[in-house]
């Protein structure tokens, strides 16, 4: 693989725990690959590791793909998580902070939000759920 | 693809007609590539061991590589990528050990001539392409399960519990901190506090890359437990960056002490206990 400025989308399953390490190895590496500053990269980084842990965990596994993107003054890194699970009924509580339905802190879904610039999300029982994160450099 | 009985027949028959020139032909062609890797001597055992098998499927009628009959063969298949992964040949070199089977029929059909050369070398030469595949397979298998063995080592190395002052133990975090190893970490920790009679513990996430929901959950699962049994943790190492993301999920470590540094982290413990911890003046020459 060369060191190239146009990285083309990558992707990855999430089956397994092994899988979000590789999910964080791939984030972080584009997240270099675009410059973000060492704080900008651990954040999204994290974001990405708690989104790969919910499309794992409640999404019953999915799949990642990560690209770079450019708006002309600005690189970043946009991450698009789906899975084919039940999706989440109930969004705003999903959002708040220490709601969990299952074991965690509660803080994933919510906290990812405040990590990144952009997020968008998808969800419904028939489709499942689709999250689009996008973090800018700066 | 199967051969039928006719066809495994004459495999049979063309390959044990002149087994030590075959053998000889196939152990040149690999040992071409494997580039004296591996002694001639066993080498020739291994290609040995091979043709026998085949010979000896051949003879009890259809080869199949997936039926009962075939069960030595792919064995003997089997045994070769193993010791292949285990001495660090890649797939195409140990691959090619099987595939070079195809130089040599090419030679034998070629020679025995008839009405059925062709199509009996393309039916020999689907059999070689399955034994290749299956010796492809075992060899991924193999090497998944030496990387699952050192997975496992990984767990058991990285995780030390060192004693850095009289009462006060710490354990250094390096790489992912998933569930499985933060269980060995609070074991371990909580085993050393006992041990050692210990009232602090510092765990140190310097090596820690990312700090995300799972594993701020398991230090302060770590941390509570530790404190059940009277000890206090301190957590060090929380770099700028891990701090403002901590920030931005909404992770709150409540009253646990954290310091940036491990020496900081000591430093503290230290005036906790009242250990005098002055820099000593630099001594002057007169």
């Amino acid at each position: 693989m060369t060191a190239g400025v146009d990285l083309g989308p990558q992707a990855q399953a999430i089956r397994s725990d092994e899988d979000v390490v590789r999910v964080r190895q791939l984030v972080r590496g584009v997240a270099v690959a675009v410059k973000l500053s060492l704080v900008d990269q651990t954040k999204v980084v994290t974001a990405a590791s708690e989104l790969a842990r919910n499309t794992l965990v409640y999404g019953g596994g999915g799949s990642v793909e990560v690209t770079t993107v450019d708006n002309g003054r600005r690189r970043g890194v946009r991450i698009v998580f789906a899975d084919s699970g039940p999706g989440i009924p109930d969004l705003d509580l999903a959002f708040t902070d220490g709601y969990t339905t299952g074991s965690g802190m509660g803080l994933g879904l919510s906290g990812a939000r405040r990590l990144v610039d952009e997020f968008e999300i998808e969800t419904s029982a028939e489709t499942g759920t689709r999250i689009t994160v996008t973090k800018w450099s700066r | 693809m199967a051969l039928s009985a006719e066809e495994s027949g004459r495999l049979a028959a063309l390959l044990s007609g002149q087994a030590e020139r075959v053998t000889h032909r196939w152990t040149e062609t690999v040992a071409g590539s494997l580039r004296g890797r591996l002694s001639q001597a066993e080498l020739r055992r291994q290609v040995q061991d091979l043709h026998q098998a085949i010979v000896d499927t051949g003879q009890q009628g259809a080869i199949d590589l997936s039926a009962d009959t075939a069960a030595e063969l792919r064995a003997t298949l089997s045994e070769l990528s193993r010791g292949r992964a285990r001495q660090g040949f890649s797939a195409t070199e140990t691959a090619i050990s099987i595939f070079a089977l195809k130089d040599v029929l090419v030679e034998l059909v070629q020679e025995a001539g008839g009405d059925n050369a062709l199509r009996d070398y393309v039916a020999f030469s689907g059999l070689v392409d399955e034994m290749g595949l299956f010796t492809f397979e075992s060899f991924v298998r193999t090497r998944e399960s030496l990387i699952a063995d050192q997975a496992e080592q990984l767990l058991e190395l990285s995780t030390p519990v060192v004693k850095l002052w009289e009462g006060v133990v710490a354990v250094p975090l390096v790489g992912t901190l998933d569930s499985a190893r933060a269980q060995v970490v609070m074991e371990r920790l909580l085993q050393t506090l006992v041990d050692t009679s210990s009232p602090y513990a510092i765990i140190d996430i310097t090596g820690v890359p990312a700090v995300d929901t799972q594993v701020a959950q398991h230090i302060l699962k770590t941390v509570v437990a530790a404190r059940l049994m009277g000890a206090d943790c301190i957590i060090s190492g929380i770099r700028p960056q891990i701090a403002q993301t901590i920030v931005a999920l909404g992770i709150e470590f409540g009253d646990i002490a954290t310091k940036a540094s491990l020496a900081d982290a000591l430093r503290h413990v230290l005036r906790l206990t009242g250990v005098e911890s002055t820099r000593r003046q630099p001594r002057r020459d007169a």
